[in-house]
């Protein structure tokens, strides 16, 4: 995924200098000792190279395709347009429908893993003892990195029969049984980000408060919560934006009817479950249906770029504060 | 003189860090509305000591207590203290000035609200800057954050807020170490001014410091009470050498 490049630090491509053969001395460094250090300074170049020219590379063939697809098709009718046909006629390219498809699974997604990613953020870094962090926190690393496919597949078996159990009138793929899969998916990465967030808060802030017969509860919402609240609400934008980029589970869990609705026990399509259905089917490249696709990747990727943007300035923000 | 009442005592008080003792076998009397100091070479355990007093050391894990702390005679350490009562009756001020991310006004009404304070907010936001000194430098911006005054409005805004909760007590580690001369002496001004309403126990390891605030001091070295006395006479006439020779600047 090309847009993580922009929250992690990019690898820098210069080691320290003098790092080999300093200790003797400038004068005595051989000319072997020099030439190797100027094949890995290349070699960690190439490397730094390579990863700016694929994202690059990806960009480009986004841009040029879609910009193919938008001479057809006007932005407007694409950005505001309330029905979503390519494939069959009469047909229509209004992303909306899809648009809303993802917006639901993210903010469905948000209401489960927000409070219990959170609270367990809370309980984590103010309340746990260091035995129980140490289990836990590698646990909830472990945790977001099982494979997407296993959530979508969890989706189906047991939260949709639940869901239909609940509500009958339930689809068999539906929009709320897939925001679910993808709040617990995105769960670890709250709790892991808010616990760093909520435990940078300098300790004796905290001090403070106790000092002043706050009790851990009141330390916690009043002092350490407040303090952080850059840092957390952060993990939320970033957790949210990969539940915007989440593909897998929501194509396996929330179906393939692009549709404009409220109701999350309908089946609906994410922008991701559409570009995965084209790029899967017979459709023939070079038509405007095959550049549908690029087209909706480009707004995917602007959206899960500005929300990765604007969590990295949040986080920033909130280092020089307290740093 | 009638003799002054006690507050806080220590009997043959041991705090350990896992295996090794901070503070040894400790015994010490601290009178009512008085100001006291506590003076040694930096890791004689002095803060340690000082958090004893109103259970700050709970917060470590590996902390524990032996002997006796007590306050008004009853044993802090006993299993029916709620540390969170005793602390609104001991306050604290730490070595580096502290004040919350929150307004200035904030920072003096959170703690007495969260504990049941339910007369005029602005009052007592009023009333504790003026004891601190420093309503005159911020009646104009009490919206703004604490985080944005200077360091020694930091500690006096620190200390405003500790008065704000009305103690009995006012524990302070070092609040002049992160200071510069001027916001010090402001501060030991204060201290002066604040020791006839309330029993003062200071953490410094400046001398001069001790003389200037202080009735009584006690000497720690290597976490031993080494002496304990009046101020004027631990410092003009010492009963220990070593107290002699840490008090003249001939220590180590
Ligand atoms: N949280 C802690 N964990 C372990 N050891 C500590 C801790 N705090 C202080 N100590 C040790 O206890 C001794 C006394 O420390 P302290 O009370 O802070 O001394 P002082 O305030 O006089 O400089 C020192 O040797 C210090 O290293
Ligand atoms: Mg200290």
């Amino acid at each position: 995924m090309p847009v993580l490049s922009q929250v992690l630090p990019s690898p820098s491509p210069s080691p320290s200098p003098g790092s080999i053969g300093g200790f003797d001395g400038l004068g005595s460094v051989s000319r072997w000792q020099r030439g190797r250090e100027r094949m890995v300074v290349a070699a960690l170049f190439l490397c730094a190279l390579l990863s700016v020219l694929t994202t690059v590379a990806i960009v480009t063939v986004l841009a040029t395709e879609a910009f193919g697809f938008f001479r057809e098709v006007g932005i407007l009718e694409f950005i505001a347009g309330r029905e979503w046909t390519p494939l069959f006629n009469p047909r229509h390219f209004g992303v909306l429908p899809l648009l809303g498809g993802t917006v639901m699974i993210a903010v469905g997604a948000g209401l489960v893993a927000i409070p219990l990613g959170l609270g367990s953020a809370l309980y984590l870094s103010e309340y746990a003892s260091s035995g129980v962090r140490t289990v836990v926190k590698p646990l909830l690393e472990i945790l977001a990195g099982i494979p997407t496919v296993v959530y979508g597949y969890f989706a189906l078996t047991v939260v949709t029969p639940a869901l239909r159990y609940l509500a009958p009138e339930t689809r068999i793929f539906n929009a709320a049984s897939a925001a679910i899969v993808v709040g617990i998916m995105i769960l670890p990465m709250v709790a892991s980000l808010s616990d760093d967030a909520l435990r940078s808060v300098p300790r004796s802030l905290k001090e403070g408060a106790y000092a002043l017969a706050a009790t851990r509860l009141e330390v916690s919402t009043g002092v350490v919560l407040p303090a952080a609240l850059s840092g957390v609400f952060a993990s939320f934008v970033l957790a949210l934006s990969r539940a915007v980029g989440e593909t897998m589970a929501v194509t396996l869990a929330a179906g393939a009817t692009p549709q404009l609705t409220m109701n999350p026990l309908e089946s609906i399509q994410t922008m991701t479950a559409y570009i995965v259905q084209i790029s899967l089917g017979d459709t023939p490249a070079g038509t405007i249906e095959y550049r549908t696709i690029f087209a909706v990747g480009l707004l995917l990727f602007t959206i899960t770029l500005a929300m990765n943007l604007v969590s990295h300035r949040i986080v920033r923000g909130f280092r020089e504060r307290y740093e | 003189m009638v003799k002054p009442q006690t507050v806080l005592e220590t009997r043959n008080l041991t705090i350990r860090y896992g295996d090794s003792a901070a503070v040894i076998d400790v015994s010490l009397r601290i009178p009512a509305k008085t100001v006291t100091a506590i003076i040694g070479p930096s890791g004689c355990g002095k803060s340690t000591l000082l958090r004893a007093l109103n259970r700050m050391n709970d917060l470590v894990s590996t902390v524990s207590v032996q002997g006796e702390a007590l306050f008004h005679g009853k044993n802090l350490y006993a299993s029916d203290v709620d540390p969170v009562e005793l602390r609104q009756r001991i306050g604290m001020v730490f070595q580096k000035p502290n004040p919350f991310p929150k307004s200035i006004a904030k920072n003096i009404s959170w703690a007495p609200l969260l504990n049941g304070y339910r007369g005029d907010v602005d009052e007592l936001v009023e009333k504790s800057l003026r004891q601190a000194a420093l309503w005159h430098e911020v009646k104009h911006k009490l919206n703004d954050s604490g985080l944005e005054l200077s360091g020694g409005q930091q500690q006096r805004l620190c200390i405003a807020r500790t008065l704000a909760m009305n103690p009995e007590v006012i524990l302070l580690d070092e609040p002049c170490s992160a200071l510069d001369p001027a916001s010090t002496s402001r501060i030991e001004d204060l201290l002066v001014e604040l020791a006839g309403r309330y029993t003062i126990v200071i953490v410094t390891h400046n001398m001069q410091q001790a003389a200037r605030v202080s009735d009584y001091t006690a000497f720690l070295c290597d976490g031993r009470l080494v002496e304990f006395g009046p101020t004027d006479r631990v410092f003009t006439r010492p009963e220990n050498s070593e107290t002699e020779a840490y008090v003249t600047g001939k220590f180590g």
